[in-house]
């Protein structure tokens, strides 16, 4: 049994209940990072729908930003623990992106600049869950948070938002991604605190 | 070191917090006596864990600062704003408070005072804390390896161990020691960062051959090795640790 | 309550987010815990680009879910370890090979 650090009080988060299980609220915006953060810029970027015959949809920025707009606030929950309510973005959805995609294909794979991928099921994108984001509070999404457009799927833990966003790729087998091979839970869902494997 | 102290180390040890030395305004040196503690090189690090009362517990690593000394193991921790480690052990822990240790860990930064090379020592800031420990360790070995030691602060108040760097400095064989302040400088000295000409005029050429080690947050460290190596370094010889944001919870 | 962020040389938080990073050195502790010997002089060699050198002077990127050992060369993926509560995942995938010195 380790001996009480006297004096050490920790973090004293008390749960909240309108957080996830395990969640501490946070005011500022952290920011997480498993490699160099890329830096594209918005006249060389690109983003593609790849289905699993290998027919693509391909947008740059300005078709891009031609699709319908929406604006969204929702409530964010990092893996690591922390949570960050009330948070506003602009975007494409996802229903939009895929609407005229033919598919069988039950599995996403989203592909990030700088080779980070995460996984889930098509279904989890879908119904109005899910954007490609490029504005944060007004401004242009900055690199740090995953500019010049990031996956938000805010339903689940955060890792599952990709930053840096090019790609998203429909496959009829299931592809686990960067954290989903490395120990943490496939799914990932916040309210059922789905960390790790095994959660 | 032993292989029999190396499964000990995979255990963590209760420490015990014995004395403090203020060495700057954020900054102080904690005594901890660890019971067994193996033995360490100059260099190497300790992880330190906390527990909290509700069994939340935070682990940080930090460079041990002075020379292998029977149970004590000493560490300079400088307060960061919001760091929940560095807070409690720069300003609430008191002697007799007990955290866990883990280590000596690592085994690339080290000087081993049995080594004649030559040794450069650059540090930036709270990067100073490993490196005294090679300038204690080559005193109390009563070696006589080459040795310099250049460090870049903010101003004069922010300089760790100056008092007792100073006397190392003047002591006959001791450790020629260059002080290099970024903002504020002492009269009649411009403050500037650590570039080519500060290492030319303060550390030993390329062509003694030094082991160079590098200490710092992150960016100096970069700058660092890469001004070491356009002045001709061996970048073999040279050896980094760098410090940087905090992890996870961030 | 368990934090299981991985271990840090200092609590300092003066680098850019682009310096995000640290050296092998700082997974001392965590290596020696799982593979019961200091890991940091091992020597590796990259399966990006070939490039061979002491874990000690890898990459490490921890302010992420898990910790992610990246080539200093090219920042090719050597290596991640996510640690649960229960248990840890170490996946060295990203590495063609590790020689080690065993310990006397």
């Amino acid at each position: 049994m380790a001996p009480v650090t006297r004096g050490f009080g920790g973090r004293q988060h008390a749960q909240q209940p309108e957080l996830p299980p395990g969640q501490y609220l946070v005011e500022d915006f952290p920011v997480l990072s498993a490699g160099p953060t890329p830096h594209v810029p918005p006249d060389r970027w690109e983003l593609t729908v790849t289905s699993e015959t290998g027919e693509q949809l391909r947008w740059d920025w300005d078709a891009f930003h031609a699709l319908p707009q929406e604006d969204v606030v929702v409530d964010l929950h990092c893996v690591t623990r922390w949570s960050k309510l009330g948070t506003s973005w602009r975007g494409v959805s996802l229903d939009t992106l895929l609407a005229d995609v033919e598919t069988s294909a039950d599995h996403v794979v989203a592909h990030s600049y700088g080779g980070y991928t995460t996984n889930m099921p098509l279904d989890e994108l879908l119904h109005h869950k899910a954007w490609v984001a490029h504005t944060y509070d007004d401004e242009p999404l900055s690199p740090e948070h995953g500019g010049p457009a990031r996956l938000l799927v805010p339903h689940l833990y955060l890792w599952k938002s990709a930053k840096w966003l090019t790609g998203l790729t429909l496959t009829p087998v299931d592809e686990p991604g960067f954290w989903e091979t490395a120990g943490y839970h496939n799914e990932g869902d916040p309210w059922r605190e789905q960390r790790y494997w095994g959660d | 070191m032993a292989g029999a102290a190396l499964l000990g180390r995979l255990t963590w040890r209760t420490a015990t917090a014995r004395s403090f030395t203020a060495e700057t305004a954020s900054a102080r040196t904690i005594v901890l006596e660890v019971p067994g503690w193996p033995g360490h090189l100059p260099g190497q690090h300790v992880d330190v864990r906390l527990t909290a009362p509700d069994g939340y517990t935070a682990t940080r690593a930090y460079s041990i600062a002075d020379a292998t000394n029977g149970d004590l193991v000493s560490i300079t921790v400088a307060e960061v704003p919001g760091g929940e480690v560095s807070g409690y052990l720069a300003g609430a822990m008191e002697a007799g408070d007990q955290v866990e240790v883990r280590g000596p860990l690592g085994g690339w930064f080290v000087w081993r005072p049995e080594d004649a090379a030559p040794v450069q020592l650059v540090g930036g800031g709270t990067g100073l804390v490993p490196l005294v420990a090679m300038v204690r360790s080559r005193a109390r070995a009563g070696a006589r390896t080459p040795m310099r030691l250049l460090c870049s602060v903010r101003d004069p108040g922010s300089a760790l161990y100056s008092a007792e760097l100073a006397l190392e400095s003047t002591r006959a064989g001791g450790v020629a020691v260059t002080w290099q302040h970024t903002r504020v400088a002492p009269p009649g000295r411009a403050p500037g960062r650590i570039d080519a000409d500060v290492l030319r005029a303060a550390t030993f050429a390329p062509s003694a051959r030094p082991t160079c080690f590098v200490c710092g947050p992150t960016p100096f460290v970069e700058a660092i090795t890469a001004l070491l190596v356009d002045l001709g370094h061996d970048p073999a010889r040279i050896r980094a640790e760098r410090f940087g944001p905090t992890g996870g919870q961030a | 309550m368990t934090d299981h962020e991985p271990t840090h040389l200092t609590d300092a938080d003066e680098a850019a987010v682009d310096d995000a990073y640290v050296d092998g050195n700082a997974l001392a502790g965590d290596l020696l815990e799982i593979f019961a010997m200091d890991m940091t002089t091992a020597v590796g060699t990259c399966g990006g680009c070939g490039r061979t050198a002491v874990l000690a002077a890898a990459r490490v990127y921890r302010r992420a879910p898990g910790v992610v050992l990246r080539c200093a060369g090219c920042s090719h993926v050597l290596g991640r370890i996510v640690r649960a509560p229960d248990r840890v995942v170490v996946d060295l995938a990203g590495l063609r090979s590790i020689s080690a010195r065993l310990p006397d």
